[in-house]
């Protein structure tokens, strides 16, 4: 989408990068297992240079050279943990597509559970409350509306008086 | 002379604007029929003005004025008259003029179809339309204006991006604006209801439509933007949660959300308040959208503006109306009579459990996209979110969704039969665990969870069909019967399923291509082979074409089954454009059935090698024909009359029920 503008990035800084996409023949490892390990770590990799881009998907010569690293991490037998933190110690926190939970991002991972279970609370309490005023029904209901939900409730007659509750 | 005019009656527009955005609030104050009528007419006007102005910059583009600073930097002579008309909004000025040429298009279209309004509503309506109109047109003229000339006019112009020389951008961006812009709609309704105090669930039934319309054109527009993307960038991705794709997600989810909670007003009167709510955020997000997308906050491309004028700007029109509409809601929605009553387990029950988690799934997506700004501003470090954290956090939040939305429909208004729906949903869920056991057992590999994914998707697409089947007695009663039932049943229902039916097929694109695709990168010589899914792939070599205003390196490719038959020929290339001394790479598909074979290629190695890459995308096709089909179940909703004029369902108790217009 109009992340086409994205490459627009990258064809301005990197007039020699070719505008085709990352990883490159040449780089791949000759061991499948390990090969697909770097590849789904490449997709959690940042390209620096880039905007939003992992370094799976950029052609940036930064994203090239941090395949290659990946690649010899993983060949000289670290774990994906290691080569992480290889890369955030040399890098920070910035190359990780997925922020580490600390408390610069407590809000960011805390707020969409956060929302939802408040929503939830409020859902609940709304239905307690309306549960608490019993049957009296809406309070601000006018006479001539209470007249004709009566008269609605005499025609349906299966609506009977089960606890019910409002949101507005 | 054109482009003077075309400045001359944008200024024009702006003065509508302002009389449209005063007499008419005026009138209302002061129960004056004529000061209120003259909003329509004014809209008319106003729109007829900035149509004035569009045209006269589209005339520069057609008969490539390089006097006109907008149209050198943008156009070349050269280039094929669809790509002259397309630069038009191909770059920041002329983005703009699209985006208000779009709103007061709106406008006017309130103003002709509005006839049935209550007038303190239309006029007040048309005021706010008008607010917003007129901010924008004075962006334009003091920091973004497209008919600025050049003194000495060159002989040619620098050409459009390469990028964005494409059908793509003769769709995707007026599409997204319908949409984005569209929401406008619904704002300023809202805003109406709030200056008037008052509100009732007739609202809900004139906005709909508008709501509706606005959905469908972003809806499309999205897919059409991913699909673009999924063709041009050459890799094969179709969504990165890149901060300008969620500035387009945000307006749908919240729209989304909008659409249903606008049934329970409409049809139960209940969630008011809630409803007027989303109406102001919707409209919120696109200009926050607008925003990101305009003002350079993402310190990138995306935005073609390097001025910061022009952020301080939207930025200023960002907080005058999200801030005023909120403090407006905050004073008077108290005011506003509350109605509806309902059980928890109840159609209205499934629709608040639907905007509950569409809501929140919005939020997670302002979140991960506004973070990382905020906290560099707070604090100046830098952190990265990208994809893996809205998978991580989006994708909990949409299965559920998916899982409750088959239950929606089949439940009763005010109370609902849990079990019954149940029910009625085990031959959906039964196909579902079908089809989960098959990908289970026929796809090894991908991901764990792609299987439930899959299955998931089965379940709401066979869901949207039990609601059909449900609803015409299919089955049940003889065929014949059935179909005059089905006949007879509201276009709206048939638009709910086709729409519920159309996200089920997106999602099981989605799933299959992420999870099941396969991906060759090879250098080849002449003659190699790639096997790739059940094809093999040969490359007979590179040849060398002209285009209007490239050149063209392709490379050529002969498809065959394993069994030696040939099915096929592909050609991806790589473009170079001598004006901008630019490459593109053109990949190259091949469709089977849904799915699809793609090859794109890279640079030409010193050897006389290729790199290639070629993917098979199982099912892929599917994400774009699900939205498709949201779109026509949108279409099939609009053409309802009953629901656009309000007539009463057929139950007489809900007739009964509903509040006086």
């Amino acid at each position: 989408m109009k992340r086409v503008f994205l490459l627009l990035l990258v064809l301005a800084f990197s007039t020699a990068a070719s505008s085709w996409a990352a990883v490159q023949p040449d780089e791949m490892l000759k061991d499948p297992v390990l090969e697909a390990r770097a590849r789904t770590l490449s997709q959690q990799l940042r390209c620096m240079v880039c905007q939003n881009e992992s370094i799976d998907d950029s052609d940036a010569p930064l994203a090239h050279d941090l395949r290659v690293l990946v690649r010899e991490r993983i060949e000289a037998g670290d774990s994906d943990t290691q080569v992480l933190d290889f890369l955030v110690a040399r890098y920070g926190e910035f190359v990780l597509l997925k922020p580490r939970l600390s408390w610069r991002t407590v809000l960011l991972w805390g707020l969409p559970p956060g929302l939802l279970l408040t929503g939830m609370a409020l859902l609940v309490i709304a239905a307690r409350r309306r549960r608490g005023q019993g049957q009296e029904g809406a309070p601000d209901l006018t006479v001539a509306e209470q007249a004709r939900l009566k008269k609605i409730l005499a025609e349906s007659g299966s609506w009977s008086a089960d606890p019910t509750f409002r949101l507005d | 002379m054109i482009p003077e005019l075309g400045h001359y009656a944008l200024m024009l527009a702006l003065g509508l604007a302002l009389i449209q955005g005063t007499m008419p609030i005026v009138g209302t104050r002061t129960n004056d029929a004529v000061l209120m009528s003259m909003a329509a007419p004014t809209a008319l006007a106003q729109f007829a003005f900035v149509a004035m102005a569009f045209t006269a910059l589209a005339i520069c583009y057609v008969i490539s004025d390089f006097s006109v600073l907008n149209v050198f930097e943008n156009s070349n002579s050269q280039m094929p008259l669809i790509y002259r008309l397309t630069s038009i909004w191909g770059n920041h000025e002329g983005s703009m003029m699209l985006w208000v040429s779009i709103l007061t298009f709106f406008g006017a279209l309130v103003a002709v179809f509005g006839n049935n309004l209550p007038p303190v509503l239309k006029a007040n309506a048309l005021a706010v339309q008008a607010w917003i109109a007129a901010a924008f047109h004075l962006f334009i003229l003091t920091t973004s204006n497209p008919f600025v000339r050049i003194p000495h006019a060159p002989f040619e112009g620098q050409d459009l991006n390469p990028i964005l020389q494409d059908p793509g951008l003769a769709f995707h961006p007026p599409l997204l604006y319908l949409g984005y812009v569209g929401f406008s709609i619904a704002f300023s309704f809202a805003i109406a209801a709030l200056l008037e105090g008052r509100i009732d669930a007739a609202w809900a039934r004139w906005v709909r439509p508008w709501v509706l319309a606005a959905w469908m054109c972003l809806t499309v527009g999205i897919a059409g933007g991913s699909y673009w993307a999924y063709y041009t960038l050459g890799w094969g991705g179709f969504w990165f949660w890149d901060p300008v794709e969620n500035a387009s997600l945000m307006p749908w989810l919240a729209g989304t959300a909008l659409l249903h909670s606008a049934v329970v007003m409409e049809k139960r009167g209940a969630l008011k308040i809630w409803t007027i709510l989303l109406a102001i955020l919707t409209f919120s997000l696109s200009l926050i959208g607008t925003f990101l997308v305009r003002s350079g906050v993402l310190t990138s491309v995306h935005t073609f503006a390097t001025d910061p004028m022009r952020g301080v700007f939207i930025l200023a029109i960002l907080i005058v109306f999200i801030g005023g509409a909120l403090a407006l809601y905050g004073w008077r929605a108290p005011l506003l009579k509350q109605g509806g009553l309902f059980a928890p387990i109840s159609r209205e029950g499934a629709l608040v459990f639907n905007n509950l988690f569409l809501t929140t799934a919005c939020a997670s997506v302002f979140i991960g996209t506004l973070y990382p700004l905020a906290l560099e501003a707070l604090t100046g470090e830098k952190i990265s979110v990208g994809p893996p954290f809205f998978n991580a956090t989006f994708g909990p939040l949409f299965i559920p969704l998916m899982i409750v939305m088959p239950f929606g429909p089949l439940m009763g208004w005010k109370r609902g039969d849990l079990l019954g729906a149940a029910q009625r949903l085990l031959a959906a869920a039964v196909l579902a665990a079908i089809a989960m056991t098959a990908a289970l057992a026929l796809e090894q590999g991908g991901p764990v969870l792609a299987p439930f994914g899959a299955g998931i998707a089965v379940f709401v697409m066979a869901g949207a069909v039990t609601d059909l089947a449900e609803r015409t007695l299919f089955l049940r009663l003889p065929f014949r019967a059935a179909l005059r039932r089905a006949i007879g049943l509201p276009r709206s229902a048939w638009g709910t399923a086709f729409a519920h039916f159309g996200l089920g097929v997106t999602l099981l694109g989605i799933v299959a291509a992420t999870a099941w695709g396969s991906e060759r990168i090879a250098e080849m010589k002449v003659g190699d082979n790639v096997d790739i899914a059940h094809y093999r792939i040969t490359f007979t070599g590179l040849f060398s074409r002209q285009g209007p205003n490239y050149h063209e390196t392709v490379g050529r490719f002969v498809v065959r089954r394993m069994n030696g038959e040939v099915i096929g020929v592909m050609e991806p290339s790589r473009r170079s454009f001598p004006t901008r001394n630019m490459t593109t790479t053109e990949a190259a598909l091949m469709t089977r059935r849904v799915s699809q074979l793609y090859i794109s290629l890279g640079d030409p190695m010193p050897n006389g090698n290729v790199a290639v890459r070629a993917y098979f995308k199982p099912h892929v096709l599917l994400i774009w024909a699900g939205a498709a089909i949201m779109f026509a179940g949108g279409a099939l909703s609009l053409s309802d009359r009953r629901l656009r004029v309000g007539a009463p369902q057929p139950a007489k108790t809900k007739a009964a029920l509903r509040p006086a217009a």
